[in-house]
């Protein structure tokens, strides 16, 4: 009885995978600048091929089974390349699940006298498929996870610019959270820079970080001590009254870092101890 | 008398009223930012003013920091609280990390076990109004802080 049901689905293999393409075609119609219809058809075929090949009597309805490691596993690549591509987690569940109503599809057209039986496979074709569809949104989460670890990576590469104000001066506006990976990163560029340029005074703006507690403070400090070591002055700039407030009442001893409300009046101390001086330009007298 | 003392503290506890609760975990340190960003959106809900939101930020960002550090993470509750006619936001910070020894030193400004500045205990104690700590050796430590809107 039971090989009965695998021999009708080998049988008709070639119709499970049409059935499965049409509904694929509808529900992919405004997403097929993402992948080609080829590509679906053949990662389709090379699932299908997969699934039956392993299929056994045994094992229908038990999706942990050995013998389906290969369609997990080729089920699991699917779902990441679709979920790095920039499918949506419903688009492919929509794949596989089609896959099924597929299958049942087939089913049904050749059981509809066996209703009892076809009872007995649907089901246990549904537990197959709902443990392959718990392997697909794992995956497929992974997949994206993987996406967002990549561009945090590449956030805290391109949020810590070293700027060059003026000869001998460098700014560095912070922005987001200082932790400690962040800090470092800030202060090798920082270092790196004044080497370079050999300047002499370096503002740090924290205008862009949302709160300063003990650790961010500790962070800070660090930096303006390396700065020093390196023969530079380090300025903090962009406190916000609130943020001024708050270390009070923390404790945070920054009386021996020179801080300054704004990156305006950083600069301005900057050129003061440089002795350099900013002058409007005379208007010529009238004639 | 003393019985009567007694209810009589047993109704100020309780005149706190809880208006909406949530509950996050911290594992890691990924996870400071999004909870921060919860207690800001709660405190901005209750129209709390911006000093009084940084302070309380400041205070939750201190106490996560330490239980990820010491308590090896753990959960933190959310409430937005009022009592009589104020309201202000309540966390709770539990975890099952090894507890702390002495609170009393714990407390003291400068005092760190690890190779911090020391300032995280004290210094939340006086970012916020109300401060509470539990701790037991190998159990676990409970930090409960208020900090209402007009504080």
């Amino acid at each position: 009885m039971g090989s009965n049901i695998i021999e009708i689905l080998k049988n008709s293999q070639s119709t499970i995978l049409e059935n499965w393409s049409k509904t694929q075609a509808s529900a992919m119609s405004f997403n097929d600048d993402l992948i080609s219809s080829q590509e679906i058809q053949e990662q389709s075929e090379e699932l299908i091929t997969a699934f039956l090949r392993n299929l056994n009597e045994e094992n229908l309805g038990n999706g942990d089974a050995p013998e389906f490691d290969e369609v997990v596993e080729s089920l699991s690549d699917l779902s990441i390349s679709r979920a790095k591509l920039g499918f949506s987690p419903k688009e492919t569940s929509v794949f596989v699940n089609g896959m099924k109503n597929a299958i049942i599809d087939v089913l049904e057209a050749q059981l509809i006298s066996q209703p009892a039986q076809l009872y007995a496979a649907s089901k246990k074709l549904n537990y197959l498929f709902d443990s392959f569809s718990i392997v697909t949104f794992e995956t497929f989460i992974r997949g994206r996870e993987e996406v967002i670890i990549r561009q945090t990576d590449e956030i805290s590469e391109i949020s810590t610019p070293v700027i060059r104000v003026w000869e001998g001066i460098l700014a560095l506006p912070i922005i987001g959270t200082l932790d400690s990976a962040r800090t470092q990163v800030v202060m090798e560029n920082l270092l790196e820079a004044i080497v370079e340029t050999g300047s002499s005074i370096a503002i740090l703006d924290i205008s862009g970080v949302p709160a300063v507690d003990s650790l961010v403070a500790q962070h800070l400090m660090k930096t303006v001590a390396a700065t020093r070591l390196m023969g530079a002055e380090c300025v903090i700039s962009g406190i916000r009254p609130e943020i001024a407030q708050t270390i009070v009442h923390l404790g945070i001893d920054l009386s021996n870092i020179i801080t300054k409300a704004s990156l305006a009046h950083a600069l301005r101390f900057s050129f003061q101890s440089l002795k350099l001086e900013v002058r409007k330009q005379q208007t010529p007298a009238n004639r | 008398m003393t019985i009567h003392l007694a209810k009589m503290r047993m109704g100020m506890s309780q005149m706190i009223s809880v208006i909406t609760k949530q509950s996050m975990l911290i594992q890691q340190d990924q996870d400071v930012v999004p909870f921060r960003n919860r207690v800001k959106e709660c405190a901005v809900k209750l129209k709390m003013g911006l000093v009084n939101q940084t302070k309380l930020i400041t205070a939750a960002s201190e106490l996560v920091r330490n239980m990820l550090k010491y308590g090896r993470g753990g959960q933190v509750v959310i409430e937005a609280v009022s009592k009589r006619n104020q309201f202000g936001v309540r966390l709770i910070f539990i975890d099952k990390g090894p507890g702390i020894p002495d609170i009393a030193l714990a407390m003291k400004d400068g005092y760190s076990t690890g190779k911090s500045l020391g300032l995280g205990l004290p210094g939340t104690k006086r970012l916020v109004n109300e401060f509470d700590i539990e701790s037991a050796v190998g159990v676990g430590t409970k930090v409960s802080i208020i900090k209402w809107c007009n504080g």
